[in-house]
């Protein structure tokens, strides 16, 4: 039993070492990899494809499950899509995209967007639709348009579960980027994908990076949703 | 097109990804989405993946299941373990699939354990969320009349709040099953097969009907799950048929 505990803390260091010092490759004839340039512009790039799907999420699932949500119609279609969404294999999805329609960022883009829409749609839908009646109403009494009260009294009360979509459709695409280059994208899957030019360091490495993007988007997502919660509901829920 | 990665051959991709018997003009050109002919000659070959498949995902989401229940009564008895718990599995939750895998290779190494290690840490926020959902949602009200006919704590807890807070359980449940069967193809990364050995292997993506084959597959797995933890609620829950 006394073996296997300094084995991983060893594999650890190395890989650490290899965040932040170009170490030479054992196979490309002693020519250097890693090091911090090329993580954070392998980061950078995980960062974009990230962050072009998410915008291309919202911009599809946030108007259509906010409108579904205002007017309390296609249910079937929000949830449905939702649950569906969920059965997609990752791998599938990318592979068959990258074979199918071609590789490249675009593809990407849409393929990572395929998995950002489900979530956002249900949990942008559900949050309008399960806002309290009475002050719909108090705010149509008063003469406020359909779109003042979706987005004056609806949308700030349906701010959590919205969140809980994005939150949820970001973690799905952050960690389906991480296989962008079956797809021709180069993102830290390069390290963990290629343990044949960057050795274990480099494939601990990049998991490492990989795991510290993904918290990080959710930290800074979570602290977003803070700052969009109304202060009054912030008293409410504290 | 032929896109090939710097990754050692997959366990049981190689040959599978080489050999298109009956190759006609149909499984040699890349830009016929699927092949019927190919797909009847082969579909024999994706039993043991699927088995693989399936074995994974029952194990991760049993021991996820397990360890997210135990969890959920001890910060339902503790309300002090209730925000570490939540961020706790709430990390977990976070952390890609694919990193967690080549995270714990230095501790369990390349195969299944590590794929249901991973797996099984992704269900556990899903399950505790839910199950404590489950747990607050039941009526004050009930709690006191079964206190007043002399249950016990344990008694209410097993008798009263557990079957009560059953639809949101399953709710849970079902949730983590159909987003495991979706993530468990990734498990190929770590060595432990499954259906993402027949999308992904000897560093080889170029034929679209075995992509085609084994996601469909791995969605129907996922449905069927669906559809059957339902008919268990249904079935675990005579009382809410009755009043419907």
């Amino acid at each position: 039993m006394s073996v296997p505990l300094h084995l991983p803390l060893a594999s650890f260091g190395g890989a650490i070492e290899f965040i932040f010092t170009p170490q030479s490759s054992n196979v490309t004839g002693g020519a250097e990899v890693g090091g911090i340039d090329q993580v954070i512009e392998l980061t950078v790039t995980q960062l974009e494809v990230t962050l072009l799907a998410l915008a291309l999420s919202l911009l599809i699932a946030l108007p259509l499950g906010l409108y579904l949500g205002h007017r309390g119609v296609g249910e079937l279609l929000a949830v449905g899509i939702g649950n569906a969404g969920r059965a997609v294999p990752e791998l599938a999805l990318i592979a068959f995209m990258a074979v199918a329609i071609g590789v490249g960022v675009l593809n990407l883009t849409i393929a990572l967007a395929v998995l950002g829409v489900p979530p956002i749609l249900t949990n942008a839908f559900v949050g309008v639709r399960q806002v309290d009646r009475a002050p719909v109403e108090a705010a149509r009494g008063i003469g406020m348009s359909e779109w003042e009260i979706l987005r004056k009294v609806e949308l700030p009360l349906a701010i959590p579960t919205l969140f809980t979509g994005i939150r949820g459709a970001t973690i799905a695409i952050v960690a389906t980027a991480t296989i962008a280059p079956l797809a021709g994208v180069e993102t830290l899957g390069t390290f963990i994908l290629g343990e044949g030019v960057y050795g274990q360091d480099g494939v601990l490495a990049g998991a490492i990076v990989v795991a510290l993007l993904a918290l990080t988007l959710e930290f800074a997502l979570a602290g977003l949703q803070r700052l969009l919660t109304s202060k009054g509901l912030r008293l409410r829920t504290a | 097109m032929n896109l090939t990665l710097p990754i050692a051959a997959g366990e049981v991709g190689e040959d599978f990804f080489r050999d298109r018997s009956g190759s006609d003009s149909c499984v040699s050109d890349p830009s016929n989405l699927f092949c019927w002919d190919w797909a009847r000659e082969n579909i024999d070959r994706f039993g043991t993946p699927t088995l693989q498949h399936l074995e994974l995902v029952v194990i991760s989401v049993a021991i996820g299941f397990l360890v997210a229940f135990a969890l959920s009564l001890l910060a339902h008895r503790h309300a002090w373990l209730r925000p570490p718990l939540l961020a706790g599995t709430g990390i977990l939750y976070t952390i890609p699939s694919v990193a967690f895998f080549f995270l714990l290779l230095p501790v369990t190494g390349r195969g299944r354990e590590t794929a249901i290690v991973a797996l099984s840490a992704y269900t556990l926020q899903i399950i505790y969320r839910n199950t404590m959902a489950g747990l607050g949602n039941v009526p004050t009200e009930v709690k006191e009349a079964a206190r007043g006919i002399g249950q016990t704590d344990r008694q209410i807890l097993w008798k009263v709040e557990l079957p009560l807070a059953v639809p949101e359980i399953v709710a849970g449940l079902r949730i983590a099953t159909v987003s495991t069967v979706a993530i468990a193809t990734l498990a190929v990364l770590a060595g432990a097969g499954g259906l993402g050995s027949r999308i992904y292997g000897a560093g080889q993506l170029d034929f679209p009907t075995t992509i085609i084959i084994a996601g469909g597959i791995a969605m129907a797995m996922a449905l069927l799950f669906d559809a059957g933890l339902l008919a268990l609620q249904r079935l675990a829950t005579p009382w809410r048929r009755a009043r419907s």
